[in-house]
């Protein structure tokens, strides 16, 4: 019934042209397998891809290959290299999940097929306004290149029965490490997430008038960045392992949490924590900390490469991922908990009904608690912080 | 001279026309590759060379030289330490030959990534042993100390040791039995020599020049290791290797050019580990010497035997303690610090078949394949020398089997999945052809024996009864020799599945096997789904091994003189 | 209708002559011995004829079956059977199967091809033992099934390699007496190498000392 339904919904509300070249893309995508290359490292987002996968191979006979990343980079080198030996076409991989520094690059380069995101059908529920969240990466404008799928904000998790929660801000985290010798770390900076902690502290610490959205250069970089090296020598000595090493990502900081050997763990998925405990990964006494002053946020982008071999295919894949059911099933913390990517004010009766009618459970942040969103740095500060830490910091 | 003769020129010319086409000018322009892309010349990329600046982008590097050192320590330690157990091991058991093997075979067929992730629940610092210590030491948290991943690489030195220790006694076992043993124990002994004497002045100077290939695979693997050091090793920096393979699949293509610098690195650094490891041999072979001609009879040594006794049986328990953590974790639902066994069991894990059903297929098939063509291969080949009259493994053809073991894995891989870039092989043709590169040498290896071992005569008994060479091989060589080929087959099919760094590299992220699977899941947060590859993947090539051992003894139930074939 | 051997020489892989232009002629029916010092190269003549040399040796002359030149052929179409001083069994095989592997292929249908195999186990006097494994007959026992199996593939020479030496005295007669019998029934020519005068006596045929 319900595919039927909104077949039909969608019938009535596109122009006649769009749904014409929209059913000429499903007509494409028929029989067409989608290889999918996106992080592999947390099983419920693995198993969300693969039920989307199930309705796909039902609704449009597209079959999803989620192709688990350990690393989103794998797949863009792939592009690079494929592109590189002059593959113009039938290459390997037919949507990324992407991110800002990732998006930066392929884009720079041409790698990516489009501005596909208005023409798919589901966009309309997105607020594409100019500087709404899903129209910037990173910073880095969207134009159509990629196409919005779920939430991300950074957020702490602790462990409320062995520490206290973490300070409001990021200064206060030195005397609160220093209390808890050894139990405090965060991923190492080479990773993504290690990267952003280290964002989230120069935003709070950076002089004022330091303008992050800009390109750094070495002057910028050294001024904006000086508090945030004084800060961090004084932290370091008070982490895990004497901060000599440090967890290679938040999945493996989210198992050293779960095995009690540190309290702290962090995330880009406010619902992680929750459903970590539900699965029996996290102790049920794990909660979900913000700073007073917001956290950094930003929206999952999926793309196709300039050189898929099922371009079509893939595009029925992202329209898919932004069905109002699809993001209320994702936004259920029984399935993956992540935020939505949709506007709650384009959604209909039902759609809107369907996201209120969502479970809550205590570890999971109310939109309210997640405070103000901080928008992503310019790409190269990350590139350049990661640089630096590893300079200043690798034996 | 007359046609039968060219015949058999023939297949000859086949065998050694496929091993060069398939693994010889694969491995030498994959190198040949990584020496031009490592020296700036990549026109792919529109860069054109010579030129330094890889090797000056490589060695900027954060911590590039402690990495080097890393790899070199870590890899030599564990090829001595592996050394000195295993001779010290069968020294001791050298009685006990068929126990030992018995009890050495499990760990054989368990894959390195498998064993790694259970070792590192256990020595980890919330892991088993600790939660054993923890009531006695009141210990209420996790102690923040660093027993995996240290800076030092112990934790990996000791999963290599885990692993090289048995391959190393088994190579040792058989190579013991090419000299006369007995004997030379019985007349040195009743020269007033101590049993630990004989062993080192005599028995290990013999046998260290029988197994020097064995030693110089283990030392390769043990320098340039990836996928153990990810998951045991020290994160900051990594070792050569992990730094080299990271840079490999860095999203800026360019990195291609350090990488490949990296993969020469990585063979030079083999090549240092090696001379040194030679150095040191004949250093001690002569200071060996000079103490032997002083005449020392050291019959007390004889009590220090005890020692490599009780590293091998604690090496066991860790090793069965990794494999019992494997399989707990696999039906765990939480099992947390400080309890000993999991608080809740639940089968959710296997029963969400998605989760592991597809990576283990995918991995089946390619290791059937693989062992299937790698074994076609190597049949043809030993059955292509027997008709040359030139058995075994001779000549340039020796040098072009073990060349894939005796070089770095990752200097060969990133060389040829440049070279794979142009060329339009799907991804699991080119992942299959990648593992038969590492099957096929140790099929040979495994197999060369038994075939040279097997009695002329049955084979010109069949030729006087008028049989040809195909009825030969067919209904002769292939049923006698049926024990053999299937442990071959079984060890093959273990290589296969333990194989990460050509699946990864040569599938380019498109083919999921249970290796490269755990691997990823080990740095993930659910230790479960990772418990659930890794207890596959150490599971299936040891149900293979069963079936290898059953299958021939069942068939040759009523056939006395094929019982007691080596298992 | 003969065995002969045409100026045959071998040379070891060393250099070394081992034969020099040996001339002989094995008449049907009959059996020639072969006698001489270990190490003068008896064996390797057999291999020669056999087509069974193994690589390095080289070959000079001619060795013609029944008129027909065999030099170059390869072992297994020459029509020359071999016993050797060890009976070899395939260890895989029952008793049984061992001479149906020897049976020529010419013989057709299962009954038939089943026949022939009950009636060589009757002559080696082993009748019932068909389903055993050799590894469990006596040494008596694997030598007549060896010399059955090689007469089964219907030779139309036999290469006899000190066949009796590794028996218990006391059935060596017998053997011999089964083997020589069978040989001269069948009608083709045999060599026979041999330490032992008594073999040599029973063949009954010419003796050619090399040195």
């Amino acid at each position: 019934m319900k595919p039927l339904l909104s077949a039909l919904a969608l019938g009535l509300s596109l122009t006649p042209a769009l749904a014409e070249d929209w059913q000429q893309v499903l007509d494409q995508a028929r029989g067409q397998t989608v290889y999918f290359h996106a992080w592999g490292g947390d099983q419920r987002t693995n198993d969300f891809i693969a039920s989307v996968g199930d309705r796909l191979q039902d609704d449009h006979d597209v079959t999803l290959r989620h192709v688990r990343l350990a690393d989103t980079a794998d797949a863009v080198a792939r592009v690079l290299a494929e592109r590189a030996a002059g593959r113009d076409s039938g290459g390997s991989v037919d949507l990324i999940w992407l991110n800002g520094p990732n998006f930066l690059a392929m884009k720079e380069q041409d790698l990516l097929h489009g501005p596909f995101v208005a023409d798919l059908p589901n966009a309309r529920y997105l607020d594409l306004t100019e500087g709404s969240a899903n129209t910037a990466d990173f910073t880095v404008p969207v134009e159509g290149l990629e196409s919005p799928w779920r939430l991300a904000r950074f957020v702490f998790t602790y462990d409320s029965a062995r520490i206290a929660a973490p300070p409001a801000d990021m200064a206060g985290m030195v005397d609160w490490a220093a209390a808890n010798p050894g139990r405090v770390t965060h991923p190492d900076p080479a990773n993504f997430m290690g990267t952003t902690f280290l964002k989230q502290a120069l935003i709070e610490l950076a002089p004022a008038g330091t303008d992050l959205s800009l390109p750094p250069d070495d002057d910028s970089f050294a001024a904006a960045t000086a508090p945030l090296w004084e800060w961090y020598d004084a932290l370091r000595p008070h982490l895990w392992r004497d901060g000599l090493s440090f967890p290679e990502n938040e999945s493996i900081q989210q198992q050293l949490l779960n095995d009690g050997e540190v309290d702290l763990g962090m995330s880009f998925d406010p619902a992680s924590a929750a459903a970590a405990i539900a699965d029996g990964l996290l102790p049920d006494t794990v909660r979900v900390h913000v700073p007073a002053a917001g956290s950094i946020g930003n929206v999952s982008f999926v793309a196709i490469p300039a050189n898929a071999s099922n371009i079509a295919g893939a595009k029925v894949l992202a329209n898919a991922l932004l069905d109002p059911e699809t993001q209320a099933r994702m936004q259920n913390i029984d399935n993956l908990g992540a935020f939505s990517v949709l506007d709650p004010a384009r959604l209909d009766d039902a759609a809107t009904a369907a996201f209120a009618a969502l479970p809550t459970v205590p570890a999971l942040p109310s939109l309210q608690d997640l405070g103000p969103v901080l928008a992503e740095p310019h790409p190269g500060w990350a590139t350049r912080l990661t640089d630096a830490w590893q300079r200043r910091y690798t034996r | 001279m007359a046609a039968p003769l060219h015949k058999v020129r023939s297949l000859r010319g086949l065998g050694g026309t496929l091993v060069a086409l398939l693994i010889l000018l694969p491995v030498l322009f994959g190198l040949g590759h990584s020496v031009m892309a490592g020296f700036g010349h990549l026109p792919v990329l529109g860069v054109k060379g010579p030129s330094l600046s890889p090797w000056q982008t490589l060695l900027a590097q954060p911590g590039l030289w402690r990495s080097v050192i890393l790899s070199l320590w870590t890899g030599m330690a564990a090829t001595v330490l592996s050394l000195i157990l295993a001779f010290g091991a069968i020294a001791a058991l050298q009685g006990h030959a068929p126990r030992l093997r018995r009890v050495l075979a499990p760990l054989l067929a368990v894959p390195h990534a498998a064993l790694a992730i259970g070792l590192a629940f256990v020595i980890a610092p919330s892991g088993w042993i600790a939660r054993l210590l923890a009531p006695a030491l009141d210990w209420s948290r996790p102690p923040d100390v660093a027993t995996l991943g240290d800076p030092w690489g112990l934790a990996l030195i000791l999963g290599l040791i885990l692993k090289e220790t048995p391959f190393l006694i088994a190579i040792l076992l058989a190579a013991s039995s090419q000299i006369p043993l007995r004997a030379q124990m019985a007349a040195a002994r009743a020269l007033g020599y101590g049993r630990a004497a004989v062993w080192l002045w005599l028995l290990v100077p013999q046998l260290v020049r029988l197994i020097r290939l064995p030693v110089l695979v283990v030392l390769a693997f043990s320098v340039s290791v990836v996928d153990m050091a990810l998951i045991l090793g020290p994160s900051n920096p990594p070792t050569l290797s992990v730094t080299v393979s990271r840079l490999f699949t860095d999203p800026d293509l360019h990195a291609m050019l350090p990488a490949s610098a990296g993969a020469l690195m990585q063979l030079g650094l083999t090549a240092l580990a090696a001379a040194i490891l030679w150095a040191a041999m004949r250093l001690a072979g002569w200071c060996g010497r000079a103490i032997l001609r002083r005449g020392a009879r050291w019959q007390g040594l004889d009590r220090a035997l005890a020692a490599p006794v009780a590293m091998l049986a604690l090496l066991l328990v860790l090793a069965g303690l990794a494999a019992v953590t494997l399989a707990v974790w696999s039906i765990a639902f939480s099992w947390r610090w400080p309890d000993l066994w999991p608080d809740r069991l639940s089968l959710a894990t296997w029963q969400r078949q998605s989760a592991w059903l597809p990576a283990a297929q995918t991995a089946l098939w390619i290791a059937l394949a693989a062992t299937a063509i790698a074994m076609l291969l190597a049949v043809l080949w030993l059955e292509g020398s027997d008709r040359a009259d030139r058995p075994g493994l001779q000549g340039w053809m020796r040098a072009a089997v073990a060349l894939p073991l005796v070089l770095p894995q990752l200097s060969i891989l990133i060389g040829l999945s440049g070279l794979l870039l142009r060329a339009d092989l799907s991804p699991m043709a080119a992942v299959i052809w990648g593992h038969v590169l590492f099957v096929f040498p140790y099929l040979v290896i495994a197999l060369a024996g038994a075939w040279a071992a097997l009695d002329p005569q049955l084979t010109r008994t069949a030729a006087s009864l008028g049989v040809g060479p195909w009825g030969r091989l067919w209904r002769v060589k292939l049923p006698v020799l049926i024990a053999p080929l299937s442990l071959a087959a079984a060890l093959g099919f273990a290589v296969s599945i333990a194989q990460y760094l050509p699946t990864l590299f040569l599938g380019g992220g498109r083919v999921a096997t249970l290796t490269t699977e755990a691997v990823a899941l080990s740095s993930g947060s659910d230790r479960r789904v990772a418990a659930v590859h890794a207890t596959l993947q150490a599971g299936l090539p040891w149900l293979i091994y069963l079936a290898a051992l059953i299958l021939p003894a069942f068939l040759h139930r009523d056939r006395r003189a094929l019982k007691g074939e080596p298992g | 209708m003969s065995l002969d051997l045409v100026g045959l020489g071998i040379r070891h892989p060393d250099g070394n002559a081992l034969i020099d232009d040996l001339n002989l002629s094995v008449a049907p029916g009959t059996v020639t011995t072969l006698t001489g010092p270990s190490g003068v190269g008896k064996s390797t003549l057999l291999n020669a004829v056999g087509g069974h040399l193994e690589a390095g040796f080289r070959l000079r002359g001619r060795v013609v079956l029944n008129g027909r030149d065999i030099t170059d052929l390869p072992a297994e179409r020459r029509d020359i059977g071999v016993m050797f001083q060890q009976a070899v069994m395939f260890p895989h095989l029952s008793v049984a199967d061992n001479l149906a592997f020897g049976l020529s292929p010419k013989l057709r249908g299962r009954g038939a091809r089943k026949a022939a195999v009950a009636k060589a186990l009757d002559l080696a006097g082993l009748a019932g033992l068909g389903d055993r494994d050799p590894a469990t007959l006596s040494g008596g026992q694997r030598a007549r099934v060896a010399l059955m199996r090689t007469m089964l593939a219907r030779p139309r020479a036999v290469l006899l390699d000190e066949p009796f030496s590794a028996l218990d005295p006391e059935r060596r007669h017998e053997i011999r007496e089964f083997v020589m019998a069978t040989i001269r029934r069948s009608g083709i020519p045999a060599l026979l190498v041999t330490h032992d005068r008594q073999d040599a006596d029973a063949a009954g045929g010419p003796v050619i000392a090399l040195t």
